[in-house]
């Protein structure tokens, strides 16, 4: 017998669940102010998460899809990326959209039925939240060509849940991005459920990491609640990718410590011991006790903390309930760059209709 | 008609360095009918790109280089595998405009050879075209002859938003033009007038319209005249002109290769019943692939429609 090709798959972790260091501290993590600005941001976008599952409950936003339980994840991912990089987001990755300049009010007037909020101000070059599972993978391989064709230092960066790794698509786009050594990362963030189904009845493979390797590219298993680890692994994809060395796969183990959406119901589905023992690993808890080891962190900065956050939740939530809806030309001129002559009747139509109902 | 389409890819990536063309087989091989027949060598393989056996990497690629400034012209080998290539098109390159308020756009053409007659295998002659025209933000258009291919492309690449290109394949080879080569590109959202008569109108589309033409042909020398319009851009569609010259003739026959049961010719229908039935000096017909699936290649000719069944079906509407 001969053996003509081996593979292995690595795992990463630095900070372990109650905080300890089980690596060397990375660079960027020297600096204990920058350590700190990642606490705040996983901190900022649960309390945005809290509220906007609240204005759902109280009628107040459409469905929503919390990201509770991925902040490491969001937040390590934004951090190792570059402003002028592309994220190809699935709809749960605020913590990353957040740190990169979309606006809370942008989000829940998406969330709130609105087009408008995927207009970000910034970054005008990111995808909007992408709802058709995976699709979005071949948008971030088809950025990074164009950013290879003209000869850019730039990367895009897709996120893909652990059920999106079944579709079709999720595979063409490691290959392409394979085949022509195309500057993107796929980042997998593997919560445990895809809605009501596990990983376990998702895929036979011991890990998604190693669906790198069929695609030919560099895979790697990575703690998703340790903010350390995820950044330092993207970080160095996004360098490799940067410097022309192709593409990679990394696979964010973490939890979704919610139901799947507002409209979901997961104790259906699993366990509450289950859940129980996800919260013993989740993100926040392991920082705060590290940068609290450090010196860098007591209660009153984290009540201060949460003081700043919960106004800047309670602003936003105020700018969003205060937005006019769209007019219903709205619907129509942005549909061609120019509006062909028969949607100008229909666009008269839906006036003189939405003027009856409002009673103009 | 296939060379105009390969001078009309080949003008404008001359013209516009953000144009790049990918789909299986196009760069070495020049694609499997020709239709980009040495691009590769003229612009090299960062603009001319054979990507992966995946119509979805095609469809999604073209979604994620044209909302990054680039202006990609896909091939779909054939229309009847387009399909994996739908989720991306109506999820994605025809609603992003939209959806992002104009913050991103898809300036993508999609080209696809349409329809049968070239004694090809099961598979490869489909023409679903009103599938695509029910998608809200797409364009669709079928030319009818290599002038009109060469025009309507340059215009389709232009455009800002995206374009199902479908190319008659018994047009590829079956028809010799002189086209000019100056960049020229023709409008699109408007139908072509090519015969003038008073007694019927007839509508049609891509290779259909050579059906079409023999008929009209055939019925001018018993003394029937017809005005022959080529719809040319089938959405949205022109129905302006197809309106005023059911107003001077009174008759109306439509005429596509696509099964019948909910086809363009159904809307074209509607148009007129909705605006000009007090036009209509008779019922409207409609001469259309039967609601079959297209049979293997020893029985299409039997279900393309013929100038026969044209001429019949003008016959009756005017004996009606």
């Amino acid at each position: 017998m001969t053996i003509v090709a081996e593979f292995t798959i690595e795992h990463r972790q630095i900070l372990d669940p109650n905080g300890e260091l089980v690596a060397p501290l990375p660079a960027f993590a020297m600096n204990v102010a920058d350590v700190v600005a990642m606490y705040s941001a996983m901190t900022r976008v649960r309390v945005f998460d809290t509220k906007a599952v609240n204005l759902q409950r109280t009628g107040q936003l459409g469905t929503f899809p919390s990201s509770l339980g991925h902040e490491a994840t969001h937040v390590g991912v934004g951090a190792a990326m570059q402003p002028e990089d592309v994220l190809a987001p699935v709809y749960r990755e605020f913590g990353t959209q957040l740190w990169r300049g979309v606006t809370m009010i942008e989000i829940l007037t998406y969330w709130g039925g609105d087009e408008r909020g995927s207009d970000f101000a910034v970054p005008r070059h990111d995808f909007a939240w992408c709802v058709p599972i995976a699709t979005q993978t071949l948008h971030a391989a088809g950025a990074a060509m164009a950013f290879k064709i003209r000869r850019e230092p730039r990367c895009a960066l897709a996120y893909i849940g652990d059920g999106g790794t079944s579709e079709g698509a999720f595979y063409e786009a490691l290959n392409v991005a394979g085949v022509r050594a195309l500057p993107v990362v796929f980042v997998i963030v593997n919560n445990g459920w895809a809605i009501s189904v596990p990983v376990a009845s998702q895929t036979a493979t011991q890990t998604l990491a190693q669906k790198a390797i069929a695609a030919g590219i560099p895979g790697i298993q990575v703690d998703g609640n340790d903010v350390f680890a995820v950044r330092e692994v993207v970080a160095e994809a996004l360098k490799r990718a940067r410097g022309g060395g192709g593409p990679s796969v990394i696979e964010t183990l973490t939890y979704r410590l919610s139901d799947h959406t507002t409209a979901d119901d997961a104790s259906r589905y699993r366990s509450s011991a289950e859940v129980e023992r996800a919260w013993a690993l989740e993100p926040l808890h392991r920082l705060r006790a590290y940068l609290a080891r450090v010196g860098a962190w007591n209660e009153s900065l984290e009540r201060s903390l949460l003081e700043e956050c919960t106004r800047e939740v309670d602003a936003a939530v105020a700018g969003y309930l205060s937005d006019e809806t769209q007019s219903t030309d709205a619907m129509f001129d942005s549909l061609f760059a120019e509006l062909p002559t028969h949607l100008r009747e229909q666009r008269n139509t839906a006036r003189k209709y939405a003027a009856r109902r409002s009673g103009r | 008609m296939v060379e105009a389409i390969a001078l009309a890819q080949a003008w404008e990536m001359q013209h516009d360095a953000a144009v790049v063309v990918l789909g299986q087989d196009v760069g070495e091989n020049g694609g499997v009918f020709r239709a980009t027949a040495g691009l590769k060598a003229r612009f090299g393989t960062d603009r001319v790109q054979d990507t992966p056996l995946a119509e979805a990497t095609i469809a999604g690629m073209s979604v994620g280089m044209a909302t990054h400034g680039l202006k990609p012209v896909a091939e779909i080998q054939f229309m009847g595998f387009m399909y994996p290539a739908l989720d991306q098109i109506v999820n994605h390159m025809s609603r992003m405009r939209n959806r992002t308020r104009g913050r991103l756009t898809c300036p993508v053409v999609i080209r696809t050879p349409h329809g049968g007659g070239i004694h090809a295998p099961e598979h490869h002659s489909e023409s679903t075209e009103s599938m695509l025209c029910h998608i809200p933000g797409l364009r669709v258009v079928c030319p009818s002859s290599p002038a009109r291919a060469y025009g309507l492309l340059l215009a389709a690449i232009r455009d800002p938003d995206p374009v199902m290109f479908l190319e008659p394949v018994r047009l590829y080879r079956a028809m010799r033009q002189e086209v000019v080569d100056d960049g020229r590109a023709l409008p699109l959202d408007r139908c072509f007038t090519l015969r003038e008569g008073s007694d019927v109108t007839l509508v049609t589309w891509g290779a259909m319209t050579l059906e079409t033409l023999r008929a009209a042909t055939l019925l001018e020398a018993e003394g029937v005249t017809a005005d022959l319009i080529d719809l040319a851009t089938l959405s949205p569609i022109d129905s302006d002109t197809i309106l005023h010259s059911v107003a001077k003739t009174g008759h109306l026959v439509i005429v596509h290769e696509a099964a019948r049961n909910a086809g363009l010719g159904a809307e074209i229908a509607a148009l007129v019943a909705e605006h000009g039935l007090y036009d209509l000096h008779a019922p409207i017909l409609r001469v259309a692939g039967y609601d079959t699936i297209m049979p293997l290649f020893k029985q299409e000719h039997d279900y393309i429609p013929s100038a026969q069944r044209i001429i019949d079906a003008v016959h009756a509407v005017l004996d009606a």
